[in-house]
């Protein structure tokens, strides 16, 4: 019988009424008495010096209030990168600064190098044109292509990067030469070249701030459309403008989406905060769709050869990967981090594989910065072991099923330790691939080929048995690997003298549905109605810290930290009913809201708990403060480790090249599930997602670096008609072993899973219509790419 | 400037604008109706959409003088008169039909304007009508059983419940 209330309800999402009536609040929909507004002046080359900037016309300008260029910010700090990565041979990567404004060179195209601040947006906007006409920049040389940028040293993205290399990983590097014996030794070797194709995130909501400055108290406030206000507190003041963290507090209301976007400070942010300053007056800034493609960090962007070596039977014995990796012009916060630890370290997948070294090397470009988008690395792996799995299984031919049945790890092996420096802590991934073929109806499927061949398309099936590292992270461990911040999480849990509960949560939702799940979790255990149950998020003055909500960590992480402040509550409220009731506390008992004597019946609510607690006029205050409000910190003991097989099932017209995805089946085990209908929502975007990926989500610099799908004219995002329904389940559930909930992350699973899911499901397709010679078509796996492929 | 004037969500208003004013820019700056978003500059993502004279339209490609006397309806005007949600909006709650809310009044719009025309779409009808409008969060498979739901039509045997 499902729940109506509580933990594992499918509950209706409370923020849904304020989104369906038009009451959201997102940034550009505030409204500030005296605002101005910021216009960019963004470079319109991918690589320029920049010589000289005439700012008297425009600041003369109608409306114009101020104007400042990158020398207003030269002696302010850098945007840092989050994670210190070593090369090889031990040496640190390269850093360069990435400034506020562009000073000296631009170094891509929407590079912003000026701003312009008046009392109207059209007043800015007219003034940063006569701004751009009056700059000169001298145009270089771009440098766009990876493979060209480290083999050309005479063009640089920064002066002082001679080979255009940020770092030169290897994971693991002492386990190189074992690696290389026994792929030398292997029956049988496969490999596979491919691409990774660079995404645009398309968050719906453009990026906004809004800066604010208080002249009378020197506080600053900065709205802004961010995953982890916290994060981007401490970097734009600590770092970028010296600003003391304790006056600025960091506001991330209603957030339309970020899928890794927002996770990230922007330039854009600290300029509005010293416009702010210097006008004593608020200044807002939106982006145009346009900025967001040319400006928000981009994601994926690999290109990798990937070699397996295995027995003839698909026995997988070694696995070796070289990925060069895009960083574009500047080091964003994470993305050092993205290609290296959130994807070298996946690339055992759920399989038991002795030998994995893993190579990458990160190339500066000049095209934009490339970051964590939805999976983050994870992806990238997943798409380069299940592609090349399937190849193996086409070379020696095998039964995709029975290979991955036949490598994946068996639930006596768990605690298993990877070769890549995980420690998984349990699974079972081979009951969702069986749930897999059960839901999908494998049996079936030539039946379903013969009628679509009726109807003169191919069909295909393509299978991904997929694992990623979520819930970021230990502490300790990333300390190790280079991170620059610890990655715990916190929750204060407020209770109200009137027994109701706020509940400020370091998380930050902006789609995932933290304000009713999390009131589901804070309810069940305090046995009250949901509704008793407010959640606060975003709001750096109203929060004690948090990391934010990325890398499916908001219920991992974040969740527990506020069931252990909820424990403690219980544990307070422990103390206060023992006095209250004349009983030693440890005789109280816990449960359905009520504080009870064991074995009698002398019992008090929560709620008069509460209220004794704010009026403590029978109270043991020589012991216990009044009051009843905790806080707790959680800093995981490892990642979360969710799991699944996807199957996909495409049908190609031949004659055009078109792929229909007209199945899509997930099996996935994420433990224990809050809210089934959260969390199939959740898988439902990351497929669609992923989706998106294969079939036609392609970002396409030139050679000159202009970017050529700057638009949803030319982007193709993935419309209504473009997917299927897709068919979830959640039932194998392995609990996690390390946190109270049992949970696993489950944000970045489908997005993860589905494109090499759509690719091997086009490949087979192909093959059982005899194009036989087809062993890869890189994503995007548009008609014109199958039908050159079926065709060459 | 001149003088606009229109019934938006049964009231009359009118406000100064300029001749480039877009009718998104009228609604969320002058009336402060901010439900109606702004998520492209090319008419392609339908967050903006509103319905004019009953017919869906994306705001943002309308000039505000140039809708001068007509009847606008927003996101704001959705709900029954008596506040509560209405079918529509009603079945996007119950179908987990928006995740982060943002690109949802133009959908609510662009369905309601659907089932206006077409009381009983059938799944590829919906997808579609649907093509105007971009959902980054939700794959579209909720957001495509909310609309079939408020036809009145059974979403219960369709997958992944």
């Amino acid at each position: 019988m499902p729940k109506d209330t509580g933990i594992g309800a499918s509950m209706k999402r409370r923020e849904d009424v304020r989104f369906l009536t038009g009451r959201g609040v997102y940034t550009d929909d505030l409204a500030l008495h005296g605002q101005t507004y910021a216009v960019f002046v963004r470079s319109t080359v991918a690589h320029g010096r920049i010589k000289s900037i005439d700012t008297s016309k425009a600041a003369a300008m109608p409306g114009v209030l101020a104007v400042f260029t990158g020398e207003d910010f030269k002696d302010v700090g850098g945007n840092p990168a989050g994670w210190l990565i070593n090369s090889r041979d031990g040496t640190p990567m390269r850093e360069p600064k990435r400034p506020v404004l562009a000073h000296g060179k631009v170094r891509h195209v929407g590079d912003a190098y000026a701003a312009v601040v008046a009392e109207t947006y059209a007043q800015a906007k007219d003034a940063a044109e006569q701004l751009a006409a009056d700059s000169v920049i001298e145009e270089l040389p771009a440098i766009i292509d990876m493979k060209a940028a480290v083999a050309d040293p005479s063009n640089r993205v920064h002066d002082e990067i001679p080979d255009n290399l940020c770092f030169d990983w290897g994971w693991i590097e002492d386990n190189r030469a074992a690696v290389d014996a026994a792929m030398k030794a292997a029956p049988h070797v496969v490999t596979l070249e491919l691409v990774n194709n660079r995404l645009v995130p398309n968050a719906m909501e453009p990026r906004a701030s809004i800066g604010e400055y208080n002249p009378g108290t020197g506080d600053y406030k900065l709205t802004t459309t961010s995953q982890n206000p916290h994060l981007t507190r401490l970097l734009v003041a600590a770092f970028v403008l010296g600003i003391p963290e304790n006056k600025l507090t960091v506001v991330a209301p209603d957030v339309g989406g970020g899928f890794g976007s927002k996770i990230y400070h922007y330039g854009e942010e600290a300029l509005v905060l010293a416009a702010a300053k210097k006008l004593a007056r608020p200044v807002r800034w939106t982006a145009e769709r346009s900025e967001s493609f040319l400006t928000d960090a981009h994601g994926r962007d690999h290109v990798t050869k990937i070699e397996l070596g295995c027995t003839k039977d698909g026995q997988i014995l070694a696995i070796r990967t070289e990925t060069l990796a895009n960083v574009g012009a500047y080091l964003s916060n994470f993305s050092t981090a993205t290609p290296t630890f959130l994807h070298g370290t996946l690339m055992a997948g759920p399989y038991k594989v002795p030998h994995v070294y893993v190579n990458v090397k990160t190339v500066f470009t000049n095209t934009a910065p490339v970051d964590a988008y939805r999976g983050a690395g994870r992806p990238e792996a997943t798409f380069s072991l299940e592609r090349v799995i399937d190849k193996m299984c086409r070379e020696l031919n095998l039964d995709p099923f029975e290979v991955r049945r036949k490598n994946l790890l068996t639930p006596d092996q768990f605690p298993y330790t990877t070769p890549v420096g995980l420690v998984y802590d349990t699974g079972n991934y081979h009951a969702t691939l069986d749930k897999a073929m059960q839901i999908a109806d494998v049996a079936g499927f030539e039946k379903r080929a013969a009628e679509s061949k009726k109807r003169g398309k191919l069909r295909g099936m393509g299978l991904s048995t997929w694992i990623e590292a979520c819930g970021i992270a230990p502490s300790h461990l990333v300390g190790v690997l280079g991170s620059r911040v610890g990655l715990y999480d916190a929750a204060t849990v407020r209770v109200n003298a009137t027994g109701n509960i706020s509940v400020m949560t370091g998380a930050h939702s902006h789609g995932q549905g933290h304000e009713t799940v999390f009131a589901q979790i804070v309810a069940e255990k305090l046995g009250i109605p949901e509704s008793s149950v407010e959640i606060v998020h975003g709001d750096t003055s109203k929060i004690p810290f948090g990391m934010g909500s990325y890398g499916s960590r908001s219920l991992a992480v974040c969740g527990t930290a506020m069931a252990k402040a909820v424990d403690k509550i219980i544990a307070k409220g422990k103390k206060i009913a023992a006095h209250m009731l004349e009983a030693s506390e440890g005789d109280i008992t816990f449960e359905n809201g009520k504080f009870q004597v064991a074995g009698t019946d002398k019992a008090k609510t929560f709620g008069e708990i509460a209220f004794s607690a704010y009026v403590p006029h029978n109270y043991p205050l020589e012991t216990l403060e009044p009051g009843l409000e905790e806080t707790a910190f959680y800093d995981p003991a490892n990642f979360t480790y969710p799991a699944g097989a996807y199957i996909c099932e495409v049908e190609v017209d031949p004659d055009t090249g078109k792929v229909d995805v007209v199945a899509f089946h997930c099996a996935d085990d994420f433990g224990n599930v809050m809210n089934p209908m959260v969390v199939e929502g959740q898988v439902h975007g990351g497929v669609g997602q992923g989706i998106g990926q294969a079939l036609c989500e392609f970002t396409a610099y030139d050679e000159n670096g202009q970017l050529l799908t700057g638009s949803y004219m030319d982007y193709p995002m993935p419309r209504a008609e473009d997917v299927p329904f897709y068919n979830v389940d959640y039932s194998c559930q392995t609990p996690c072993t390390h946190n109270p909930l049992g949970v696993k992350g489950c944000g970045e699973a489908g997005a993860i899973g589905s494109p090499p899911a759509v690719v091997n499901a086009v490949i087979d397709a192909l093959h059982r219509g005899g194009h036989t010679h087809v062993t890869h078509i890189d994503m995007p796996v548009s008609p014109s790419r199958v039908w050159s492929a079926i065709n060459g | 400037m001149t003088k606009v004037s229109m019934t938006v969500n049964g009231k009359a208003v009118s406000g100064e604008v300029e001749g480039r004013t877009l009718l998104s820019s009228f609604l969320r700056e002058g009336l402060g109706l901010t439900g109606t978003h702004v998520g492209c500059d090319t008419s392609q993502c339908g967050a903006c959409v509103v319905h004019v004279d009953g017919k869906p339209v994306k705001s943002c490609t309308v000039f505000a003088a140039d809708v001068a006397g007509a009847n606008v309806k927003t996101i704001e005007g959705m709900a029954n008169p008596d506040g509560s949600l209405s079918v529509i909006q009603q079945a996007f709650q119950d179908h987990h039909g928006l995740q982060c809310g943002f690109c949802t009044p133009g959908m609510v719009m662009s369905s309601a304007a659907l089932l206006a025309e077409n009381p009983k779409p059938t799944e590829a009808e919906v997808r579609h009508y649907l093509d105007g409008n971009i959902c980054r969060c939700t794959g579209y498979h909720n957001i495509v059983k909310a609309v079939m739901a408020a036809s009145g039509q059974d979403v219960s045997a369709l997958a992944a419940e």
